[in-house]
């Protein structure tokens, strides 16, 4: 195994606690509204020759929750000044869901600090067809059935199999509460963003875009309409897995990511 | 002491199924909504609190809720209003305006002002953060409900205190030109707070020396929370009494004790106040304090208004069989029974409605006490009955044992003008003793 290790450092103006492990170019990764929920067998892979830095979102029950970020645009700068303060040099970007949002408001903000986005079933952009999936209005369990098309992924019950201990319960709850405040109305997308984008689009941002073919979260007009405003963006959709392909099929995760990152 | 009568407006034409199916009132469709039958209620509904002021109630309470069935009232303020013109001598009690739902305070207190200006001063507004539901149907952001509450209550309070005109720029709200040309027809409108064994909402009472009412909660807890209260108020240097606090209990009286309890039912239809939202609606995320949560995930078995940390993991479809109503209305009825042995909800005779809530009285010691309707589908015939029985038959002898023991309602002493020299030992506010003596399982 890859040494990881949980460490805490003082970034733009608040301690953030981060998982960084692996070495080689930073990879920076950014976990999706539900929070981190440990380190997968698709981190170990991609620790063989990046170094990946994972950010415990403030407000997300380990690093403190900023009181001045409304929205992910705000927490988008944050990430900006924690590459600068870290001294990353154009590092890529991997990001899920919500933090696809974030790292796509990072890319619109400022494209030339950053090497590359992959947004795995971004949200952040509303679709025309179809609606992104209120993850507030169901239960947990229900959210999670809705997430994850492949059921029979072994990560996925090694991640939420079993019961919930008292401690899991308050971090799931802490993730709910900070994504409703950075994500509640517009309900997790910003109608500037398309827009917002074009720094992006104008920097030729190399981006991939990558969906679960059965994603029920984000539905497939947001990868159109996120291609829309960067049309240099690959996508790829993989089969037969829904809002979490990186648990869901590894193999075509790793092998997508891999592929674009090299 | 006060005595009132609420209500919270029951559509009284649904059909219990759809309830059942849902699992809940809130997200019954509206597809089962009656022009002709909800015009019948809603107007019962003002000529019942009209009924209510004859008979004898000192005040009538209302609220609001929204795409519920189990309330019609969905904009408070309005049945307030036309109160305020139809009654002539009955407080009117609004638990209450919820703040960060309506998520514009400017607008409320010039409502409010309104009210309380048509009526000559006879308005009590409450003030209330809006049950989980509320949130997802005012797309209200439930992780900035307790923040938005609090400013809003600030800045209504300064609209009424201070000329105009100023301009406001709060974290939340944003006016540039306040003044409002109403302003209440009393200095200060009293404020009553209505709460869930909120302990945060109970220290927030205490320190403005508003009256917290509890809703029927439970009478240990009660009386655990009412001496936090307490040991807030001798802290900030007041006595708490029977001023400070108010108690609302179900309650259906008739004729006779058999006829109560069929009608009285009612409390449980459609599943009663358990059945008020799903969890998922109850708890909307950031809705509750870190330290609720954290009280939640470690009593993953225990209920808060028929929430759990359980009930949140378990899935939508999960153990319910929306089919078998039988079995679901039997275990209803059981639960009818225990609140009723429990003394959360009293049905009877008049002599068996009087001397429970006596009983209660003698416990929780409130100024302020709320007889609150029976739900479900019940005859205007019934309902009114249960009104006149309550006001010629209850209210004499509840107001003559609460005289003898010495409760003060808030309007007859001031909430907070008891004072208490520092280093002095509060007086108690409940008498546990009392509470011992009812047995209660």
């Amino acid at each position: 195994m890859a040494t990881w290790k949980e460490e805490t450092q003082s970034l733009a103006g608040s301690d953030l606690v981060m998982i960084r492990g692996g070495s080689g170019k930073p990879l920076l990764v950014l976990h999706d509204e539900l929070g981190y929920t440990g380190w997968m067998s698709w981190n170990e892979e991609l620790a063989k020759d990046r170094e990946l830095i994972i950010p415990l979102q403030p407000g997300y029950g380990k690093s403190p929750r900023q009181d001045w970020m409304w929205r992910h645009r705000d927490l988008a700068n944050y990430y900006l000044n924690v590459i600068r303060e870290l001294g990353l040099e154009k590092p890529d970007v991997l990001a899920f869901s919500a933090g696809a949002y974030t790292a796509a408001e990072m890319a619109a903000a400022n494209p030339e600090l950053l090497g590359s986005i992959t947004l795995v079933g971004p949200m952040g952009i509303k679709p025309d067809e179809g609606e992104i999936f209120d993850i507030f209005s169901c239960t947990i369990k229900t959210c999670l059935r809705q997430t994850v098309f492949n059921k029979e992924a072994k990560e996925y019950a090694e991640i939420y199999g079993g019961e919930m201990s008292a401690e899991q319960f308050e971090w799931f709850e802490d993730a709910r509460a900070e994504s409703a405040r950075l994500g509640w109305e517009p309900y997790m997308f910003n109608p500037s963003l398309p827009d917002l984008l074009r720094s992006a689009k104008n920097a030729q941002l190399p981006t991939l875009l990558i969906r679960g073919s059965e994603d029920a979260v984000i539905p497939q007009d947001c990868i159109r309409r996120y291609h829309e405003a960067l049309p240099q963006a690959e996508t790829v959709s993989i089969e037969g897995t829904g809002h979490r392909p990186e648990i869901e099929d590894s193999a075509a995760f790793l092998a997508a990511v891999k592929k674009f990152l090299a | 002491m006060q005595i009132a009568h609420f209500t919270e407006r029951p559509v009284r034409y649904l059909a219990e199924e759809p309830v059942l199916e849902n699992r809940a009132f809130f997200g019954v469709s509206n597809k089962y909504y009656d022009r002709e039958k909800a015009s019948h209620d809603y107007n019962f509904y003002l000529d019942e609190a009209c009924f209510c002021e004859e008979v004898g109630f000192d005040a009538v309470a209302i609220n609001e809720h929204h795409g519920n069935p189990f309330c019609s009232g969905s904009v408070v303020n309005i049945e307030a209003a036309i109160l305020a013109r139809i009654t002539t001598k009955a407080k009117i009690v609004i638990i209450g305006n919820m703040l960060p739902g309506v998520k514009h305070p400017l607008r409320t207190a010039e409502e409010l002002a309104t009210i309380d200006t048509i009526s000559r001063g006879r308005l009590v507004t409450g003030w209330v953060r809006g049950a989980g539901s509320e949130q997802f149907f005012n797309n209200a952001n439930p992780a900035y409900n307790r923040e938005m509450f609090n400013e809003a209550h600030s800045f209504i309070m300064d609209c009424w205190t201070k000329d105009g005109p100023w301009r406001y720029e709060g974290k939340h709200f944003h006016y540039r030109h306040v003044n409002p040309w109403v302003k209440p027809y009393q200095e200060m409108p009293q404020q009553w707070i209505p709460g869930v064994l909120s302990a945060e909402t109970v220290m927030w009472c205490a320190e403005k020396q508003y009256p917290y009412l509890g809703l029927g909660t439970a009478l240990g807890p009660t009386c655990d929370l009412w001496d936090m209260y307490a040991d807030k108020s001798a802290e900030l240097g007041y006595q708490a009494g029977p001023e400070n606090f108010g108690y609302l209990l179900p309650i259906f009286c008739a004729d006779t004790d058999e006829k109560a309890q069929e009608i009285g039912k009612g409390f449980i239809f459609g599943g009663g106040q358990n059945a008020f939202s799903r969890p998922e609606h109850t708890l909307p995320p950031g809705y509750n304090s870190k330290s609720a949560i954290r009280m939640l995930g470690q009593q993953p078995g225990g209920s808060w208004l028929g929430v759990s940390k359980d009930k949140l993991m378990a899935g939508a479809d999960d153990s319910w069989d929306a089919s078998a109503y039988d079995g679901l209305r039997a275990k209803l009825v059981a639960g009818y029974e225990k609140v009723q042995d429990n003394m959360q909800i009293v049905v009877g005779s008049p002599e068996t409605c009087a001397q429970k809530i006596k009983d209660i009285l003698s416990v929780i010691r409130p100024g302020v006490f709320t007889c609150f309707a029976v739900q479900g589908n019940v005859s205007d015939k019934d309902r009114l009955r249960s009104v006149e029985l309550l006001g010629k038959e209850v209210l004499p002898d509840v107001r003559k044992h609460a005289d003898e023991i010495g409760l003060f309602g808030p309007f007859d002493r001031l909430p907070g003008s008891v004072k208490l020299a520092p280093g002095t030992k509060r007086a108690p506010v409940v008498d546990r003793e009392a509470l011992a003596k009812l047995n209660l399982p």
